[in-house]
């Protein structure tokens, strides 16, 4: 019989017999596409993976998986995940997520996974809108959505996901988008090759019920000019040409023309720089705003820490050290016994 | 020395006094002390949700019933012959419990102006000293005074030694029950391993207290509770808690499965995970979550890895779980979910007990949603019934409810635990890939339990979704099909009813199998039923007790039994629900007792009862 790691797994090995029921145009195909693209590539095999999304249109994403899956209830991927790889830590756990599942009923859940750091991958589809119950503003819309909910425009406060990610200790945080297949798979490799929670937000559009939401940031004429994509190691450089640059003044990161400072004043992209990510995360203008830095895109933060699931095995393995594996007969006699 | 010793076949004690005066662990010493003996034993637990609430105030009063016999015990006890208080509050508090001509032992001490005034007395008015408990033989000792002076060579403060005031009155308590003190000397030698000043500090209170009654020259009874003719065996003392954490981890060994424990933090559930937590060297896994809903959730993520997925609350952390249970229920994975029950509805009576989470676990989900729902009667019945949670749970493919309450889970009996060997055998088999080329895998395939295969993420070929949206038969496929949706609804319900046919019948705890009258109980309210039956029968009352563990489905023969009797009583902790399920499902006119105080039954409560029915025509 052959085994899976003899056959050389394609993209298509991954598509499943069910039909995708998203709208025609929607983000979530292309990256739907990259994900199963990228899957050959990580070197697993298929029964070794897991899909678990919460609800919500990104939330279907399992069912058109050709691996385990599990298509939860709202906001709670991020805790079944924990349970999951809290007990089979060698299987590749993926989490599909949503704005509204990961941010507002599952916010909770999404906090405290990023603290615990088990060796999990999150993909945040953020649109900035409800899709599957039509059109409502979300935690991440801005102030002023008009929506269904909101004729006269949302009063809420966005969240920035990910500054709340670094803020709730997540040891990976990255940023791509739906109309970058390229930097979406590396993007996705990243994530998986990361041990530990890695958090990837996924620009994606809602061609229906928020059409043009990211526009700015993901089309040609556009992009360019509000958006930069960080290497490690790399100044952060971005415009036509790579005319632009950041400097960082004090805390403070400013735009400057490439030809005005020298090459050695630029910030220098590192992710493993907290207090640099913490900043990074936080350029979240509006291009519309006076001075807008742009919008990043890459992997801000990486960090290493021990994982949720390798400490817990630790924990079991001393106990078993100290006291030996455990005997059911001693355990249920307990300490004092007497006999009549 | 003028004592002279009586022989008293069952006496109960009531510990009382401020939350922080150590009462607990004074009566659970001389439970262990007396079960070590070969007393049968029950015990009763009963403090406030503060953890220190306001000292002196009747608010803040601890209380630990022991009751103990030379015959079978099988609850508490209604009422005490011996109480303890260490302030006025506790006094005033615990009086009415109290048998006329009882004894009281009072720590003069709580009984100054300061305290008088906490307890509410009005001014000038001491108990003690106005002739209010000529009734009762008081015995007045100055605990406070005693254990200072005995501890006045061992260089503790004060504090510290007024913390050992609980000795002296523990070893006065040994002194006049003759008990010997070794169990706890060697109790307080294990506690305090790391301060040997404290140990015999302990344990030079605690012999003073002996001596005290050895000594004191006031003509003074002592008494003695024989052994109780128990069944041959090894015994320990356990509570209901302690019961359900060992089963669990039985049933992970018994079934070769990692147990996995998904919980959050709430009273009276959370001594489980305190006790689980313990044992990690069985490879258990506990996991103190950040929600009542991600402690559910996790178990949930664990079984569908090939776990063994528990999660215990009590009823506002289970009500914040339902979604969850259904989504398990929809899975069709197996999941444990304990319930110790407490006070309701919201946050209710944390700390007290009540039997009104049934309706919620029968019905409290969206949409037609049957989950197996066992009960627990006793403190050591919280393994067996634990236990047999588990299996039903691995065996058909579904969430189960084990239900418990405040009550028995911290109440304690003694125990003559099972052997390892002697537990059934839960092993599980999950499903391999044994499909044909070009065949797939069909997820929702059942068995002839209705059960489908457990297929964990690992096994190559077995690759498939499942979720909460209703599914296609067999494929387990997304389906809107109305046809389908109703054949789901009906198979699931179909899986849950047929586990009666692998549950045992119900039987007849006590009396005939037909008359007159039948009680019939479930839960903790077994140990009062039990004594108040006994005693009706013994006065020549045609009454039978009938006890339901299996809640749903229920035992197939349960229609017929109670068909056999005239009359139905279904006494309960709350405000009537097991009476609504057993009228709507036999069309029987059953009578209800419900007590919605916090407290368990007494005897007395269900006796009264029993004949008030039989003189009715």
């Amino acid at each position: 019989m052959q085994t899976q790691t003899e056959i050389k797994l394609t993209a298509k090995d991954f598509v499943t017999d069910q039909e995708i029921r998203w709208c025609p145009g929607c983000g979530d195909y292309s990256i739907l596409k990259q994900v199963q693209t990228v899957m050959p590539e990580l070197g697993l095999k298929r029964e070794e993976i897991v899909f678990i999304s919460g609800i919500g249109c990104s939330s279907r994403f399992p069912y058109y998986m050709e691996t385990f899956g599990m298509h939860s209830i709202h906001g709670r991927a991020t805790a079944i995940a924990s349970g999951l790889k809290a007990t089979r830590p060698e299987l590749s756990v993926w989490i599909v997520t949503g704005d509204g599942d990961a941010l507002s009923i599952g916010g909770n859940h999404f906090i405290h996974l990023l603290r615990r750091n088990f060796d999990v991958n999150i993909l945040l589809f953020n649109n900035e809108i409800y899709g599957l119950t039509k059109g409502q503003y979300s935690p991440t819309s801005p102030v002023g959505k008009v929506a269904k909910s909101t004729p006269m425009g949302s009063l809420d406060h966005p969240f920035n996901p990910l500054a709340l990610s670094i803020g709730a200790e997540a040891t990976f945080v990255a940023r791509s988008m739906d109309r970058d297949p390229v930097h979406m798979r590396e993007m996705l490799k990243r994530a998986h090759q990361h041990k530990g929670t890695s958090m990837l937000e996924i620009y994606q559009n809602c061609n229906v019920f928020n059409d043009g939401a990211f526009e700015v940031f993901t089309e040609k004429g556009t992009k360019k000019m509000n958006t930069l994509f960080v290497e490690q190691g790399k100044p952060l450089v971005f415009g036509e040409n790579g005319s632009k640059g950041i400097i960082l003044d004090g805390l403070k990161p400013t735009v400057v023309d490439i030809a005005d400072v020298s090459a050695n004043d630029l910030w220098i992209h590192d992710e493993a720089d907290q207090v640099k990510a913490t900043v990074l995360v936080r350029f979240f203008n509006h291009p519309s705003d006076e001075n807008p830095l742009p919008r990043p895109f890459g992997v801000f933060y990486k960090e290493d820490r021990i994982c949720y699931e390798d400490a817990l095995q630790a924990q079991i393995a001393e106990a078993i050290t100290i006291k030996g594996k455990g005997d059911l007969d001693e355990l249920i006699a307990g300490r004092n016994t007497w006999t009549i | 020395m003028s004592a002279t010793t009586k022989i008293k076949t069952d006496v109960v004690i009531l510990f009382a006094g401020d939350s922080g005066d150590g009462i607990q662990l004074t009566g659970s010493q001389f439970t262990a002390t007396s079960a070590m003996y070969g007393n049968d034993i029950s015990t009763f637990p009963n403090f406030p949700a503060e953890i220190r609430a306001p000292q002196g105030t009747t608010a803040g009063v601890s209380g630990f019933q022991v009751h103990f016999g030379s015959v079978e015990v099988f609850t508490a006890g209604d009422t005490c012959d011996v109480l303890v208080v260490m302030n006025a509050a506790a006094l005033k508090a615990n009086l009415n419990q109290l048998k006329p001509g009882g004894i009281i032992i009072a720590n003069i001490d709580g009984f100054d102006a300061k305290n008088l005034k906490l307890a509410k007395f009005p001014t000038d008015v001491n108990p003690l000293r106005d002739g209010s408990l000529a009734k009762y033989d008081v015995h007045e000792i100055d605990v406070t005074k005693i254990t200072r002076t005995a501890l006045s060579a061992s260089g503790l403060g004060t504090k510290e030694m007024d913390r050992s005031k609980n000795m002296f009155v523990l070893g006065y308590i040994y002194w006049m029950y003759n008990r010997s003190l070794d169990n706890t000397i060697d109790f307080l030698k294990l506690k305090f391993k790391k301060r040997p000043d404290l140990v015999e500090a302990n344990i030079n209170v605690l012999k003073a207290g002996y001596n005290y009654g050895d000594t004191i020259e006031t003509p003074m009874n002592r008494f003695e509770v024989k052994p109780a003719p128990v069944a041959k065996g090894v015994y320990r003392s356990i509570t209901g808690n302690q019961a359900a954490a060992l089963a669990l981890v039985a049933a992970a060994q018994k079934s070769g499965l990692t147990l996995f424990y998904g919980t959050y933090p709430i009273t009276p559930a959370s001594d489980i995970l305190h006790e689980l937590s313990k044992h990690k060297n069985f490879d258990i896994k506990t996991f103190q979550a950040e929600d009542e809903i991600a402690a559910i959730t996790s178990a949930i993520g664990a079984s569908f890895g090939g776990s063994l997925g528990v999660t215990a609350s009590s009823g506002p952390g289970i009500a914040l779980k339902g979604e969850a249970i259904g989504l398990a229920l929809m899975l069709e994975l197996p999941l444990v979910i304990l319930n110790v029950q407490r006070g309701g509805p919201s946050t209710g009576l944390p700390t007290k007990t009540e039997q009104a989470d049934l309706l919620q676990a029968l019905y409290g989900r969206n949409g037609e949603s049957p989950v197996p729902v066992i009960a627990a009667y006793s403190p050591s019945d919280c393994f067996d019934t634990t236990f047999e949670a588990c299996r039903l749970a691995l065996e058909f493919m579904t969430p189960v409810f084990f239900l418990s309450d405040g009550y028995i889970a911290n109440g304690s009996e003694p125990w003559k635990f099972p052997k390892a060997k002697e537990l059934p055998d839960l092993t599980v088999s999950f499903a391999k890939n044994i499909l044909k080329e070009g065949e797939k895998f069909l997820p929702y395939k059942r068995n002839a339990k209705l059960a489908r295969e457990w297929a964990i993420p690992g096994t190559k070929g077995l690759e498939h979704r499942v979720g909460g949206i209703e599914k296609e038969n067999e494929t387990g496929n997304i389906s809107y099909d109305p046809h389908n949706h109703e054949f789901m609804v009906k198979t699931r319900q179909a899986k849950v009813d047929n586990i009666a046919d692998y549950i045992p019948l119900q039987t007849i705890d006590n009396g005939n199998a037909k008359g007159k009258l039948l009680i019939l109980g479930w839960g903790s309210t077994y140990g009062s039923i039990k004594t108040a039956v006994k005693s009706a029968i013994a006065d020549g009352y045609d009454v039978s007790h009938a006890h339901v563990k299996y809640l749903n489905p229920l035992p197939k023969n349960l229609g017929d039994i109670l068909k056999s009797f005239d009359k139905i009583l279904i006494p309960e902790i709350n405000n009537g629900q097991l009476i609504k399920v057993i009228r709507d499902k036999y069309l029987i006119d059953a009578k209800g007792l419900n007590k919605i105080q916090g407290m368990p039954f007494t005897s007395a409560e269900i006796n009264e009862k029993i004949i008030e029915m039989l003189s009715e025509n």
